[in-house]
């Protein structure tokens, strides 16, 4: 790669959404800002190497998109192009309207209306790759596992209804905003998860979908610095990363946390997470993602897994249930009150879950029953429920985990 | 950009009044009718509708007219009336149905664009 490729692909990466942003502003036209903003990178690969790279390729490529779309309109014969074209002659860079943020920056009116309730949450999270972080339609495809052409027909329903339906392209009024606002958090959380746990497959990492979605969350803490829950997603997203060196053995196998290797965790991602998260925290505005990083924090400051605060883990986990009632939150509440206060104390919590129904065929309930079984040496029950958990799980690797745990039960009653 | 707004409810929901709130002579969609008007929310038009029992689908096919007895959805929700409205854009449309009582009385609304003419 020369260095111009090299200019051109950091430019992509950093200004894309910018451009793509700035331009669907400018014409209220989707997919004539998508199509000049690719020209405007095209154009960048063809000129950069003879004339330089600029000194603000962000500038240079919206003004030479901008061209591009003005041009596109004026040979348009249409009625409709003309009014845009004029449209976009009387429009200011950057229109004073900043919605309830007080934020103007193009990016977030783009992540909030690919982001709006109005549209499905899998058109959402296409709609913000395609859009925001740039990623061709192949990849989404590739990385959600569905065919290009379904891809493409979602993403062109998606800006179909954007504009047919009148989804407005703004930052959301200050009394919409939390509820919008969880929205936006939820779908890169969905994006990164989609990353880090495939839900079945043999492939359990998607490394882009991680990357991207971070990329994105570093954009949003960004853009809204007075909210701390996007700090908070950042830091949870960065410290869930950190781990990822050390989740898998060689034959791809799932490494459990308290076995897997800390030094191999990614030290920069710990750094960068838990200051954002002290950072996050001192507003006094706790939110679940918050809470998340908070949780994955304790971890992640503890180099032996000895050293984990079990205590503090189960009272952060206490907090999440008030904020986001839910059956898996108090599974996990459950793990964490039994290695601060002992099985016994754990497998009551999951007798209570089991009763409640909510998680049944869940296998990580069944699992972990087994789990608290074994270590109270109740060994037959235990493999009773290793190989019901069994049956339920999805993936290759965490059904490989549940058979060796089976085995080890097995051999130690003999 | 205008918008009409299909209430859907179940029609049982309808037999039952309410005793919690006091009777009154004042329609229940008054409050929501004043909140809209003080809005500047143009109420083009609006009505309850006959029940649907009364309703008659049409569909062409092959240029045959075909005429059916009933509503077009086959749930339990019936489309118990309707309000085209003018706003500025969904987010206020869907404002306005979230106001609506139908939808505070557990029905639905459908928001369907309608196609500058």
């Amino acid at each position: 790669m020369t260095d111009v490729d090299a200019a051109v692909a950091a430019a992509f990466q950093q200004e894309w959404g910018r451009v793509v942003a700035t331009l669907i502003r400018m014409t209220g036209d989707w997919d004539l800002a998508e199509e000049c903003a690719q020209d405007a990178f095209t154009t960048a690969l063809a000129r950069w190497p003879a004339d330089g790279v600029p000194d603000r390729p962000g500038a240079w490529l919206t003004t030479t998109a901008r061209n591009r779309a003005l041009d596109k309109l004026r040979r348009s014969k249409n009625e409709a192009a003309k009014l845009k074209e004029a449209a976009m002659l009387s429009e200011p860079p950057e229109p004073a309207d900043t919605g309830g943020s007080g934020v103007t920056d193009d990016r977030l009116r783009l992540i909030f209306t690919c982001c709006h309730p109005a549209l499905s949450l899998e058109a959402r999270v296409a709609l913000t790759l395609r859009t925001l972080a740039g990623l061709t339609t192949a990849e989404i495809a590739r990385a959600f596992l569905v065919p290009e052409a379904t891809m493409a027909k979602r993403l062109v329903r998606a800006k179909h209804k954007i504009r047919d339906a009148g989804i407005p392209y703004r930052v959301p009024p200050a009394h919409l905003l939390p509820d919008r606002m969880t929205g936006v958090l939820s779908v890169l959380y969905l994006l990164f998860n989609e990353g880090y746990a495939a839900t079945s497959g043999a492939e359990l990492v998607r490394l882009d979908l991680c990357a991207e979605a971070i990329r994105l969350g570093r954009i949003l803490a960004g853009l809204m610095p007075a909210e701390p829950e996007t700090s908070g997603l950042l830091a949870l997203m960065l410290l869930t990363d950190a781990r990822r060196p050390a989740r898998f053995d060689a034959g791809g196998d799932v490494i459990t946390l308290d076995e897997q290797d800390r030094s191999r965790w990614n030290a920069a991602e710990i750094g960068e997470g838990l200051a954002l998260l002290d950072a996050a925290i001192r507003h006094r505005r706790l939110g679940q993602y918050q809470l998340q990083a908070a949780i994955a924090a304790c971890h992640a400051r503890a180099a032996d897994p000895a050293d984990t605060d079990w205590a503090q883990i189960a009272a952060l986990y206490g907090l999440l249930r008030e904020v986001t009632p839910s059956a898996v939150v108090e599974l996990n509440r459950a793990v964490a009150v039994a290695m601060a206060d002992g099985p016994a104390a754990g497998l009551r919590l999951i007798d209570a879950l089991e009763s409640d129904g909510q998680l049944a065929g869940y296998h990580l309930l069944t699992a972990t029953r087994a789990d608290f079984l074994r270590r109270l040496g109740r060994l037959e029950e235990a493999a009773v429920s290793y190989r019901a958990a069994l049956d339920m799980a999805a993936t290759e690797p965490e059904r490989r985990f549940l058979s060796r745990r089976l085995d080890e039960v097995t051999a130690a009653r003999r | 950009m205008r918008y009409m707004l299909l209430m859907l409810a179940s029609p049982d929901g309808e037999a039952e009044p309410d005793h919690s709130v006091p009777e009154s002579d004042e329609p229940c969609w008054m409050p929501w009718y004043q909140e809209m008007i003080a809005r500047d929310v143009v109420l083009v038009d609006g009505a309850q509708l006959q029940p649907a029992t009364t309703a008659t689908t049409v569909a062409v096919a092959d240029g045959e007219t075909l005429l059916s007895d009933g509503p077009f959805a086959e749930t339990k929700e019936q489309i118990v009336g309707y309000n085209v409205i003018d706003v500025a854009d969904l987010d206020e449309a869907v404002y306005v149905a979230s106001r609506h009582p139908v939808a505070a009385h557990g029905g639905r609304i459908e928001i369907r664009p309608i196609l500058p003419g």
